[in-house]
């Protein structure tokens, strides 16, 4: 039964959603409506259930001192920092006349959003700027013909989504002639091609999401078919 | 006024720098990361010292969020999907500032949410930005009646898809903890046919595609977006199905949309920065394949 | 130059991550682990108050007296379910919330990306190729039509892949591949135009907001 419980969950769940798209009424509606409540509830505690598997791993490696532990340290004392404090001001802002959000300008997790989460989160994916660049420079290469094509197709984004070969042209002509250019690239070419990988992607997600709700498709419950 | 002219100098010293690097290549001589980042940082930060600001066109796809937008009465109810965190900010933060500033200068009614949990936060800080224009604390605008945060809900596609029956179902109370049915604003307002327009500024997932499938092909919802630059073409195909009426791409695409609600903000000055930056990663491109041909060529 | 206390860590805690860029040292590690201990406890407060005290707690024990609603409970039992994966023991039990996510969101996918990102899709490029403007044709919808036309079918017939890329089937997948590399390209180009939003972002920090230098 433990295989066969979590594929007749799957496909109830599965066909509640599916059938409920084509009658919105009793029960399918309604089953949809409390499904999507489970939905949301269940996603809020495994974000949970990742939180405790930090702590887990996070305090093993302290408790047995592996490389890096002074680092593991900071993580818990940070992470169980902002927890203790959020919930704190939460529940504060909860029971305050006129009650108030854990996350108003003025709160302490509103600090440690501002000076903290938000610098560091942004600073992480600005590094990629660099490394693009440094790809740029050294692996992009018009190595064949599709390749330049792509090479040439980017160049003309990069110049003309920002008023760059415009600029360079001006001292001939006044019209945008590369905006217009990459306007037009973007809404009948590229438009076309992303088309045809939609449909491909919707196709393929079509056909996995009914091996799913047959139960053809087990890996979810750690098995093949 | 000294600041621009010596990021001018020293802009035109990267432009021999880049000659040098050309230079270094075609010799056999690749320079070093490390420089090719350095070189990034300046071709970044000395723009933003130059007081100049080179013509921005409207494209025709953000000129149609604006027409969408513009086309709506005082008194229209306009739901605001927060859909990024701080990472994208600098590409979604001026759209939704220069949005929220001209919604509000005409009297449009905004109803926030977020379907990232940093995505209420986002837009509380564009309502601190817009509420401090001068025009708009004016109006001494009241918090329920002409502007609401409802907050995060996790479930991503399956909350769009529950607002369809009720938005009560997804946000009992709002980002205050002001139950949902004593929020004047939201008196009548039980489901996405009471909504005129959604605007929704998405980094990824969930964000546009997921409200065009489960909104507005769903439940017919009027739906504008501003999205990434990453994310922007994905969004093509169904813009041209006029799935979505409008989309704002990137810095560039916030930049034309401040230019065209004529609400100056900072993506029109980030423009200039973008464009050296491109500037630079096309001549690395260039520098690159002229050295890798030429060296293909001797042997 | 920024006096507030705030500012001047935030300032530190981004030149920290960028010293990575030369090369990794402790000061970037320290700024690492108070990135994903901080994002980390960011996100458990938000998931525990905007939907476990305010949608399952709120909504089984509602605060005005109401009437709860008892169907939460599912939802609350999964949940505890999903959180016995902590344990080796009865760890397998996850598995039927897992199942039930994955249930889920599969009916909603099938109809969902079947309506939206193919039956509409097709739709869109069934339309009039010949676009007329007036009484006269309108030559260049008429030939943007015809672009976006041959980009789909042609795109279409290069991922099928179940029959051999020969003759003008293959000739029809080549163009298909033009079409593609020219996405690709496009989304390229658009991708370095957001990475370096973000990186022009963190330099008007440092520039403005901290150092005060840019007005």
């Amino acid at each position: 039964m433990r295989r066969e419980i979590p594929l007749i969950i799957t496909t109830i769940a599965g066909l509640v959603f599916a059938i409920s798209y084509f009658i919105p009424h009793m029960p399918f509606g309604e089953a949809e409506t409390i499904f999507g409540d489970w939905v949301t509830i269940v996603q809020a505690f495994a974000i949970w259930l990742g939180v405790l598997n930090l702590l887990r791993v996070t305090g093993e490696k302290i408790h047995r001192k592996r490389p890096g532990w002074t680092y593991a340290a900071i993580v818990i004392v940070t992470m169980v920092g902002t927890i203790a404090i959020g919930i704190y001001e939460g529940f504060a802002g909860m029971n305050a006349t006129p009650p108030s959000s854990y996350r108003d300008a003025g709160t302490t997790f509103d600090w440690i959003f501002q000076y903290l989460y938000d610098p560091l989160s942004s600073t992480m994916f600005a590094m990629l700027a660099f490394y693009i660049s440094s790809a740029a420079y050294r692996a992009f290469r018009a190595r064949n013909l599709e390749a330049t094509m792509l090479l040439i197709a980017a160049f003309f984004m990069m110049g003309g989504r920002v008023p760059l070969l415009d600029q360079l042209i001006s001292p001939f002509t006044d019209t945008l002639v590369f905006s217009k250019l990459s306007s037009w690239i973007m809404n009948f070419p590229v438009a076309g091609g992303q088309r045809a990988i939609a449909i491909g992607i919707a196709l393929g997600i079509m056909s996995s999401s009914l091996r799913v709700i047959l139960g053809i498709e087990r890996s979810h419950i750690g098995g093949g078919e | 006024m000294m600041g621009h002219y010596i990021a001018l100098s020293l802009l035109a010293v990267l432009g021999l720098g880049m000659i040098f690097i050309f230079y270094l290549t075609v010799k056999g001589r690749t320079i070093e990361r490390r420089f090719v980042f350095l070189y990034i940082v300046f071709t970044v930060s000395l723009p933003l010292f130059v007081k100049m600001k080179p013509p921005i066109q409207v494209s025709p796809e953000v000129q149609q969020v604006v027409e969408t937008i513009t086309s709506l009465s005082p008194g229209a109810k306009v739901l605001i999907s927060c859909d990024f965190d701080p990472p994208s900010a600098p590409e979604l933060q001026p759209m939704l500032v220069a949005f929220t500033k001209y919604a509000l200068k005409h009297d449009l009614k905004l109803i926030f949410m977020g379907l990232w949990p940093l995505g209420p936060s986002q837009a509380n800080r564009g309502l601190r930005l817009a509420l401090a224009d001068t025009i708009i604390a004016a109006k001494n605008l009241t918090y329920g009646v002409d502007y609401v945060n409802l907050g995060f809900q996790s479930g991503n596609e399956f909350v769009i898809q529950a607002m369809g029956g009720s938005f009560k179902s997804m946000f009992p109370q709002d980002d205050r903890r002001i139950p949902y049915d004593s929020i004047p604003l939201l008196n009548g307002v039980v489901n996405y046919r009471q909504i005129d327009l959604v605007m929704n500024f998405s980094a990824g997932k969930p964000g546009t595609i997921e409200w065009i499938q489960n909104a507005v092909d769903r439940y017919q919802v009027k739906l504008s977006a501003g999205n990434t630059a990453v994310q922007a073409p994905q969004v093509y195909p169904y813009l041209r199905a006029g799935q979505v009426r409008g989309l704002m791409g990137g810095m560039s695409g916030a930049a034309e949309f401040e230019l065209a609600l004529n609400e100056k903000g900072k993506a029109s000055s980030f423009i200039l920065s973008q464009m050296f930056s491109h500037l630079a990663v096309m001549l690395f491109v260039i520098v690159g394949n002229v050295a890798w041909l030429m060296t293909r060529k001797k042997k | 130059m920024s006096t507030e206390f705030g500012v001047w860590v935030a300032a530190l805690m981004t030149i920290g991550l960028f010293s990575f860029l030369y090369k990794d040292n402790p000061f970037f590690k320290v700024c690492e682990a108070v990135f994903i201990g901080s994002s980390t406890g960011y996100w458990a407060v938000v998931y525990f108050f905007d939907n476990l005290q305010k949608k399952l707690w709120e909504g089984i024990f509602p605060p005005d007296g109401a009437v709860g609603d008892a169907w939460l409970w599912g939802g609350a039992i999964l949940g505890i379910l999903m959180l016995c994966r902590l344990s080796n023991k009865i760890g397998w039990i996850a598995r039927w919330p897992v199942s039930f996510i994955v249930g889920a969101t599969a009916g909603l996918y099938m109809i969902n990306y079947f309506v939206s990102s193919a039956m509409m899709q097709v739709a869109s490029t069934m339309q009039s190729l010949v676009v007329t403007n007036g009484g006269g044709i309108d030559w260049q919808a008429t030939i943007g039509s015809v672009v976006v036309a041959v980009a789909v079918v042609s795109g279409l017939i290069y991922f099928f892949f179940s029959k051999e890329h020969t003759g003008a089937f293959g000739g029809v997948a080549k163009v298909g591949i033009w079409f593609l590399m020219i996405t690709f390209g496009a989304s390229f180009g658009y991708t370095v135009m957001s990475r370096m939003s973000l990186l022009i972002g963190r330099m008007d920090y440092l520039f403005g907001d901290w150092l005060g230098m840019i007005r």
